[in-house]
């Protein structure tokens, strides 16, 4: 997404809700540079047209949050909630990523460059978040489509409670959640790793060495009467 | 929700600017804590031999003078230093370890003691920081290590009392982020061995608790670590002592913490947008304390 214009925005003098307000009345196309973000929350809440937005420093809770369609880099950090319910379009963090990456996405694509802490993808709806180093404990939490990408290690409870969501893992896995199971890797896995890690720009991934881990369905379904001692 | 903030500073060039460091820092955390505002200072200012004590008016225009005057005619305790400190005071005077925070309490019981020792020295009210700290002269403040807390008050009321830190100890200060569950039955355990408690809140129990287990030889990180096993619930600690700063979170690490250190300082918050306009921020390392792991900076 070529911008033919360039905007630059500065935490220095704008409030993030004035950023935002400017965001969402620019064009499809135009490339955006938001400087000093300075640990800032909220910024980029929202934003539907395709824009390219560059955050040039490290960020706050919900970078991200709620878009449908931005191309957004954070050349730094992020705080909690990266992503928050995307819709679609594509957040790429260049450093770690806090808690909650993706919570309740429901599309586009989460790149973390650095690590993420913990419950990444919690209650994911769709879309991919792929993670170039390694996540805190219970990534996955309740995840309920879309597909997680770990390149590192995992830590405690990973996919505890999980649904229809699979994740993918290069480094060794600390525990399982409840609920959580290895399956083994079919060709349709490594296919999508590979198309996840591409898209990524991952390249210390190998599809074919990932650890699958889905859903033992045996909390898929509510069932108040199944071993029930009352 | 709640902010935590702390700093300790490696850098003594640093120490006249530390309250223009921790004010900032507090000020931008209000969104996570408006109900009251708190901050222990700590600063070796005081003469040789003697404690300094954070006094809490009764009133806003309280007789300090008379108060002064009545220490240091009991127990011919000379001299005393008098600072004031908005409606409040800092005294220092050589009373004697033990005996000091009673002595003040039998001079006028009306008069709340803060916090006490060779180095810290406690400020809290009721409002957002900036009020807070404008109140008290915060930006002005030098030390070499501070921490401080703004609540959004869950569990007890909202007053001077309940707020942070609770300084439970000589020297010793805590502020937390989150909900005890358990610490009905802890603070009955501990009233039952005679500890003596200010107020309901939940926090103070964590603070005393951690008192009583450095009184019984723990180090700072020993007594976070006992305290993360004995109370239930979500918990970001911030624990100073003297010479020392620390911090846990609970297994599931709900409550945020940021960690920056420099060549000059260790700064930790809840949210790093506090920590932003840290001097050298951009070569600092950053990083998020794990789970149940006791982080610990001292000289």
């Amino acid at each position: 997404m070529a911008g033919l214009t360039a905007v630059e925005l500065s935490c220095a003098d704008m409030s993030v809700r004035e950023i935002n307000t400017v965001l969402r009345a620019l064009p499809d196309g135009t490339a955006v540079r938001i400087s000093q973000p300075r640990g800032r929350h909220n910024l980029v809440v929202g934003i539907s047209a395709l824009l390219d937005i560059t955050i040039a420093g490290n960020a706050g809770y919900f970078i991200g949050g709620l878009c449908d369609g931005p191309a957004v880099t954070v050349a730094g950090f992020v705080g909690w909630s990266v992503g928050e319910n995307l819709g679609s379009g594509t957040i790429r963090v260049q450093g770690n990523a806090s808690e909650c990456v993706g919570a309740s996405a429901r599309g586009g694509l989460i790149v973390i460059e650095g690590d993420a802490s913990s419950r990444a993808g919690i209650s994911l709806k769709g879309g991919s978040i792929a993670i170039a180093g390694a996540v805190g404990h219970m990534t996955g939490f309740m995840a309920q489509a879309g597909t997680i990408l770990v390149g590192g290690d995992a830590a405690d409870s990973l996919g505890d409670s999980l649904y229809e969501t699979v994740i993918y893992v290069g480094g060794k896995i600390r525990s399982l959640g409840s609920d959580a199971r290895v399956e083994d890797l079919t060709a349709a896995d490594v296919a999508r790793v590979r198309e996840l890690a591409g898209a990524a720009g991952f390249s210390h991934i190998w599809p074919e060495n990932v650890t699958r881990v889905a859903s033992a369905k045996s909390l898929y379904r509510f069932d108040a009467l199944k071993d029930q001692r009352y | 929700m709640c902010g935590i903030v702390g700093i300790r500073l490696k850098n003594p060039g640093l120490y006249p600017v530390l309250g223009e460091l921790v004010a900032p820092m507090l000020d931008v955390l209000a969104s996570r804590g408006p109900d009251s505002t708190g901050v222990a200072i700590y600063c070796h200012d005081a003469p040789a031999g003697a404690t300094k004590y954070s006094l809490c008016a009764p009133v806003p225009d309280y007789d300090w003078p008379g108060y002064v005057a009545a220490l240091e005619a009991s127990a011919g305790v000379l001299p005393v230093e008098f600072r004031r400190r908005g409606r409040d005071a800092v005294i220092a005077a050589p009373l004697a370890p033990r005996g000091g925070p009673r002595l003040l309490r039998e001079i006028d019981p009306s008069v709340k003691l803060f916090g006490f020792g060779a180095a810290i020295e406690v400020y809290k009210d009721v409002g957002p920081a900036a009020q807070v700290c404008e109140r008290y002269g915060i930006g002005a403040m030098a030390g070499y290590q501070a921490i401080g807390h703004t609540r959004m008050a869950t569990e007890s009321a909202v007053t001077i009392e309940h707020s942070h830190p609770f300084a439970a100890a000589g020297d010793l200060a805590l502020v937390h982020n989150g909900s005890f569950s358990n610490y009905a039955s802890i603070r009955r355990q501990l009233a039952g061995e005679g500890i003596r408690f200010d107020t309901d809140n939940d926090s103070e129990v964590a603070a005393r608790y951690i008192a009583r287990q450095m009184a019984a030889g723990a180090d700072a990180g020993e007594a976070l670590r006992d305290t993360s096993k004995v109370f239930d619930g979500f918990f970001t600690l911030l624990l100073a002592t003297e010479h020392s700063m620390a911090i846990v979170r609970d297994s599931f690490a709900c409550k945020p913490m940021v960690v920056a250190e420099t060549a000059d300082y260790v700064a930790v918050a809840s949210e790093y947008v506090a920590l932003a306009e840290l001097p050298d921020i951009e070569k600092a390392e950053v990083f998020e304390p794990m789970p149940e792991e006791i982080y610990t900076w001292q000289a």
